[in-house]
């Protein structure tokens, strides 16, 4: 019978497979399993994992730490808006907060230093979007999200939202620039 | 039961229920007119994302993208969806459709939910997107509009049920029933869960929206929203694969190669599909990755083991069919020799290459915990799911309506030689449109974005010019593939409205080789090896189903190699 009428056999559990099928479903099985197994390899033989850790926060008290480190480490300011452009030292903190319709502030990083990349949104979900280098996470307000990154091409990266956060969403941008490492 | 409530099909056998055929017809067109408000808002949005023509203003843009995705996501697949279930119910298992009143009712609910819905976006006060993400807030009636649609489909899902329970009561089927109605049923359960976790996570959002609550955590929020938005497209999956099989035996007559294996499949679909939500979490803040790891593999990819069963099984089926009817020459004559200038069958299996080659793989690679990286939320995302959805889904549905439209309203189909290149303008301009919009998403593209050039901003970014390329090929092909939509909306309308009655088979309007009156095959001597080669029943999809496995291992590899190059980050 055809599909749309019901199994000629009553007992049609009791058919025996077909070799075309048993053959496609061991081969599809194994090559599920590959890929099942490829994510915990690549978190330890892999460089790019991202990180699970993340803490509760408030717009606040977020906002608190980011102007704290921008109140120290500032090096200059751009733009007619003046934001600050801050460089952190190696190894440190640097907070990063995404609000309508900016990335702030802007960033300074050393090529092969290792940074505690803090980001959190002040208000609305956000999405920090890398490129060219393409590293993309969403982040929440509430959340502070903390990526551990080693920056290893020198060069401006621009920081895009891509989460829609309203009307303004196209016109919110960042930049971190990757500075060749010191003498 | 009196048979003044039936009606016998005389071309293809299939008995309708008068009021399932009613509410059928009823959904459908409601479907359909959905289906031309959601190709409206999809040439305006297309118009705007290419590049040289960027035809919208930013707030216009942003609503007639909300109006795209809710429309087209929801209420077109679902109404349509609705349908599918009564017929897989009703008429399929030739009895009469449980509780018509209150099946009504619910029909009266989605339509009053697509109205309210629709009036908050067009008001201007609802541009949220389709996933309306807390604390951005809407207009309450956007919240409102699609509670009250899910509560209409909830009771469409148990009138199929009750469907059921009355067709074993009435015993009007002997042993299981047929495939086509269990793949329904499986669509059934997983749309029972996406509109409960829709009413979870929609009531207090409409509660907040209305200041009734003070705060929604927006992590939360996601999670549970996904559980609605993933899992809806996971109902599409199990309908629309319900479709192949039921238009493989419409027009071939083919039975199921085993019908273990098919039921096996769907029934992984039950147990893991809706574990995709996670798709969308793999970079959210503070989830473990061994909940990532577990959840978007949909446990062991045991759902994508089941599609890739689905993929091998339906067009195994057709070539059995094929075989036993003599064309056994060489491993592709069966295909060759299909019915290509029938929509009904084009269609669907345009549906099938393209969910499979394009929705399939890229939806696996891009689901995977680390690659979803450099994919997270760029315009690969919607290039994937337009390829599952739209190819896979809205393509398989068209040409189930060539299919309905004579033997449902018993109208000839109208315009055939549009009808018969239709799903060939619709999937083949659809298929370069994901294609590109993949490309795109690769160079870092964003989706739901207004203006890639970043004019006036007070910084700036410039892509790479092959990436405005790619998206004015998104642009092009975009407006073939709404030409397609076009056209199916005009035939179907024409047709149901204006058409020539149906006298028999031969007045349809294209030839459809066999329907489903037609003989089931019998098993020939020696079994279905007997007409295949190397001792299997299927050599030629067999074939295929390597030649996508090589696709899809070359394409995998090649984004972890994507992934390694960028930042070490842990």
């Amino acid at each position: 019978m055809s599909a749309i009428q019901p199994p000629a056999e009553i007992v049609w559990w009791k058919q025996p497979l077909d070799r075309v099928e048993g053959t496609w479903i061991s081969i599809a099985l194994v090559w599920s399993l590959f890929m099942f197994f490829m994510m915990p390899f690549w978190h330890v033989y892999g460089k790019q994992n991202l990180s699970s850790e993340a803490y509760r926060t408030t717009p606040q008290a977020f906002m608190a730490k980011t102007q704290a480190m921008v109140d120290q480490y500032t090096v200059r300011t751009e733009t007619n808006l003046n934001l600050p452009v801050v460089r952190p030292p190696p190894g440190s903190d640097v907070y990063l907060a995404g609000r309508l319709w900016q990335w702030f502030p802007l960033l300074e990083l050393e090529k092969g230093q290792t940074y505690r990349l803090h980001i959190s949104s002040l208000d609305w979900q956000h999405g920090f979007s890398l490129q060219p280098v393409n590293i993309n996470t969403q982040i929440l307000p509430g959340y502070e999200m903390v990526m551990t990154i080693t920056p290893d091409t020198a060069g401006e990266q621009t920081i895009i939202c891509n989460e829609f956060c309203g009307v303004g969403h196209h016109t919110m941008l960042g930049k971190i620039y990757v500075t060749e490492g010191g003498p | 039961m009196s048979k003044a409530q039936f009606r016998t099909c005389p071309e293809t056998g299939l008995q309708y229920h008068k009021q399932a055929e009613m509410l059928i017809r009823a959904h459908a067109v409601v479907a359909v007119v959905i289906l031309l408000i959601g190709g409206i808002a999809a040439l305006l949005v297309t118009l705007t994302r290419w590049p040289a023509i960027h035809l919208l203003p930013a707030d216009r843009f942003y609503q007639l993208l909300t109006s795209h995705g809710v429309n087209m996501l929801i209420f077109w697949i679902i109404s349509f969806e609705i349908a599918i279930l009564y017929f897989c119910s009703s008429t399929l298992l030739k009895c009469r459709l449980a509780t018509p009143k209150i099946a009504w009712l619910g029909f009266i609910l989605m339509l009053a939910g697509i109205v309210v819905n629709n009036a908050a976006v067009a008001s201007g006060t609802a541009s949220v997107m389709m996933t309306s993400y807390v604390p951005m807030p809407a207009n309450p009636n956007f919240y409102l509009g699609l509670i009250l649609f899910a509560v209409g489909a909830l009771i469409g899902c148990f009138v199929f049920l009750g469907t059921l329970v009355v067709a074993k009561d009435e015993k009007t089927y002997e042993g299981s029933i047929p495939l086509v109605t269990f793949g329904a049923l499986t669509a059934c359960i997983i749309a029972i869960f996406t509109i409960a976790s829709g009413a979870i996570v929609l009531i207090p959002t409409w509660l907040w929206s209305l200041g009734l609550i003070n705060n929604i955590d927006p992590a939360m929020y996601r999670v549970v929203w996904w559980a609605l938005g993933h899992s809806s497209q996971q109902i599409n999956v199990a309908a629309h694969v319900a479709v192949w099989y039921a238009i493989a035996a419409i027009v071939f007559g083919a039975r199921p190669l085993s019908e273990k294996v098919s039921r096996g499949a769907f029934f992984l679909y039950i147990a893991f599909l809706q574990l995709a939500s996670a798709h969308h979490l793999l970079v959210d803040p503070g989830l473990s990755a061994e909940w990532k790891i577990f959840n978007t593999s949909y446990a062991m990819y045991l759902a994508v083991l089941a599609s890739m069963v689905h993929g091998l099984t339906v067009p195994g089926s057709i070539e059995v069919a094929q075989r036993s009817k003599g064309f056994t020459k060489g491993l592709f004559e069966w295909l060759r020799k299909a019915p290509w200038g029938n929509p009904v069958f084009s269609g669907m299996f345009i549906s099938l290459i393209g969910f499979g080659f394009i929705g399939g793989i890229s939806g696996v690679v891009m689901g995977t915990e680390q690659i979803n990286i450099i994919i997270h939320n760029t315009i690969y995302v919607p290039g994937h799911f337009h390829a599952t959805v739209v190819i896979g889904t809205t393509l398989a549905f068209m040409s189930l309506t060539y299919f309905l439209i004579p033997t449902l309203f018993r109208r000839q189909v109208a315009f055939p030689g549009l009808a018969k290149w239709q799903p060939y303008l619709f999937g083949l301009g659809m298929s370069v449109f994901t294609l590109a919009m993949m490309g795109a998403g690769t160079l870092g593209v964003e989706r739901r974005h207004w203006d890639m050039a970043f004019t006036n901003t007070a910084l700036s970014f410039d892509y790479p010019a092959s990436a405005f390329t790619l998206m004015g090929i998104v642009g092009i092909s975009g407006v073939a593939a709404i030409l397609g939509g076009a056209i199916y909306i005009l035939v179907t309308v024409v047709s149901v409205f204006f058409g020539k009655r149906v006298e028999s088979e031969s007045s349809y309007g294209f030839d459809m080789t066999t329907l489903s009156r037609a003989d089931p095959l019998l098993v020939p001597d020696g079994g279905h090896e007997a007409a295949g080669k190397w001792g299997l029943a299927a050599p030629g999809t067999f074939v295929l189903a390597m030649f996508f496995l090589v696709i899809f291992v070359l394409y995998y590899a090649v984004n972890w190699k994507y992934l390694a190059s960028v930042w070490p980050m842990s």
